[in-house]
C-alpha cells in the first residue's frame, strides 16, 4: 500500500507545524493566559479594596506585576502598609507566586 | 423558555452567516419558532444568504430607534412558516446598536420565539460584543486554519469575560465548536489541521463538522440556506448539527475521506 509515498518528500506535514505554532500563540495570548486580559488592573483594584477594609492605603501603595521567567508566569503583589503611628508607609508585604 | 444563540468567530469569512442561516432554518424545520438576526451593521448579508434581500423595508436599527415596530421589520421566510429574519441596517454608524436598544428587542423576541439566532459580525469590536452579549449559547465557527483558530480563542476569551452571563456571575455561556470548510482529504495528507488538533487547542465541545463543499456557494448564489439542499453533504452536516443541538445522538460524518482503490494504492 502507498508505495509511492516512499518517493515523496519526507518533511513533517505542515498541519503539525500549524498545531505547534497555535499551541504556543494561544498559550501566550489566549483566554487562559494572564497576559492576555485586563485582569491585572481589575485584580489590583479589588486587592486595594480588600486591603483598604483593614488598613488605610493609597492607590500607589499596591503594585501588581506579572513577569515571565522561562515557561513560568510570575505574579508579584507588592503592598506597602503605612506606619501605624505616623501614617507614613513603612512595612512592605510582598507576595510572590507562580 | 427562549434561547439566544450567537454564531461568532472573530475572523471573517469562515462561515458565520452560512451557519446562522442553516442553523435557523434547521430549527424551523423542527417546528421551532425561530428568528435570525443580522448584527453586521453596515455590511448586511444575511438577507442575501436567506434570499429575502428584496423584501427588506425596515431593519434592526429602525426598530431600535423607534422608526418601525418589530412586526414591520421581521421578514417571514417564504419556505418555512416558522422562520423569520431581522435584517441589519446599512447605516455606517457602527454604534447604532445600543445595549439598551438591543436588550429591548431581544426581550420582546423572547416572548414570541423559541430560538433567537444572532449572526455576529467579524472582529472583536462593538458589533461582535453586542451580538454575543445576550447569548445563552455560542456557536464558535472555525476553519481548520491557524488564523481562524487563534481568533476563535480570542472570541472565547471575550465570551467568558464580557458576556451578560459572565458579568452577572450566572451559569456561563455554553460554547460549542462548529468546524467549517473541513477537507478530510487534506487532513489525511497532513496539509490541514485535524478536528482533534482544533479541539485540543480550543478546548470546547464539538457541535458539528461541516465539510468543504461546492454546494455552499451554489446555495448562496440562489439565496437558499444550504441545509435545505437535500443533496448537499454540507446540508446534511448542518441537519446533524441541529439534531445534536436538540439533544439527539448523531455520529460525526465527513471526518474521513473515502478513497477509491487506485488512489488508495498510489496515494494522493
Amino acid at each position: 500500500m502507498r508505495f509511492l509515498e516512499l518517493f515523496r518528500d519526507q518533511s513533517p506535514p505542515s498541519a503539525s507545524k500549524a498545531k505547534e505554532r497555535l499551541q504556543i500563540i494561544v498559550a501566550r495570548e489566549g483566554r487562559n493566559s494572564a497576559l492576555s486580559s485586563d485582569y491585572l488592573q481589575r485584580m489590583q483594584r479589588e486587592l486595594l479594596d480588600v486591603v483598604r477594609k483593614y488598613v488605610a492605603i493609597e492607590q500607589d501603595h499596591i503594585k501588581v506585576n506579572l513577569d515571565r521567567e522561562g515557561n513560568c508566569e510570575v505574579l508579584e503583589v507588592n503592598i506597602t502598609l503605612p506606619d501605624p503611628s505616623s501614617g507614613r508607609p513603612l512595612h512592605h508585604t510582598k507576595l510572590r507566586g507562580r | 423558555m427562549a434561547r439566544v444563540i450567537v454564531v461568532t468567530s472573530g475572523k471573517g469569512g469562515v462561515g458565520k452567516t452560512t451557519t446562522s442561516a442553516s442553523f435557523a432554518a434547521g430549527l424551523a424545520l423542527r417546528d421551532f419558532k425561530t428568528v435570525v438576526i443580522d448584527f453586521d451593521v453596515g455590511l448586511r448579508n444575511l438577507d442575501l444568504i436567506m434570499g429575502c434581500e428584496r423584501r427588506v423595508v425596515y431593519d434592526f436599527v429602525n426598530v431600535i430607534n423607534g422608526e418601525a415596530n418589530l412586526n414591520q421589520a421581521l421578514i417571514k421566510d417564504k419556505r418555512l412558516s416558522n422562520l423569520y429574519i431581522l435584517p441589519a441596517s446599512q447605516t455606517r454608524d457602527k454604534e447604532a446598536l445600543t445595549h439598551e436598544g438591543v436588550e429591548i428587542v431581544i426581550e420582546e423576541l423572547k416572548k414570541r420565539f423559541d430560538y433567537i439566532i444572532c449572526d455576529s459580525p467579524a472582529g472583536i469590536e462593538h458589533g461582535a460584543h453586542i451580538a454575543m452579549y445576550f447569548a445563552d449559547d455560542a456557536l464558535v465557527t472555525t476553519n481548520p486554519e491557524v488564523s481562524s483558530v487563534r481568533d476563535s480563542d480570542r472570541i472565547l476569551g471575550l465570551i467568558a469575560s464580557r458576556s451578560r452571563r459572565a458579568i452577572n456571575n450566572e451559569e456561563p455561556v455554553q460554547e460549542l465548536l462548529v468546524l467549517t470548510r473541513y477537507d478530510s482529504e487534506r487532513v489525511e495528507r497532513g496539509d490541514m489541521l485535524a478536528l482533534d488538533d482544533v479541539l485540543e487547542i480550543l478546548g470546547i465541545p464539538l457541535l458539528g463538522v461541516i465539510p468543504e463543499s461546492q454546494t455552499v456557494l451554489l446555495a448562496s448564489n440562489e439565496g437558499v440556506p444550504v441545509i435545505l439542499n437535500e443533496r448537499s453533504d454540507a446540508g446534511h452536516a448542518y441537519a446533524d448539527m441541529v439534531a445534536r443541538y436538540l439533544g439527539e445522538e448523531r455520529p460525526h460524518r465527513f471526518l474521513t475521506h473515502r478513497k477509491n482503490f487506485l488512489r488508495r494504492m498510489f496515494g494522493g
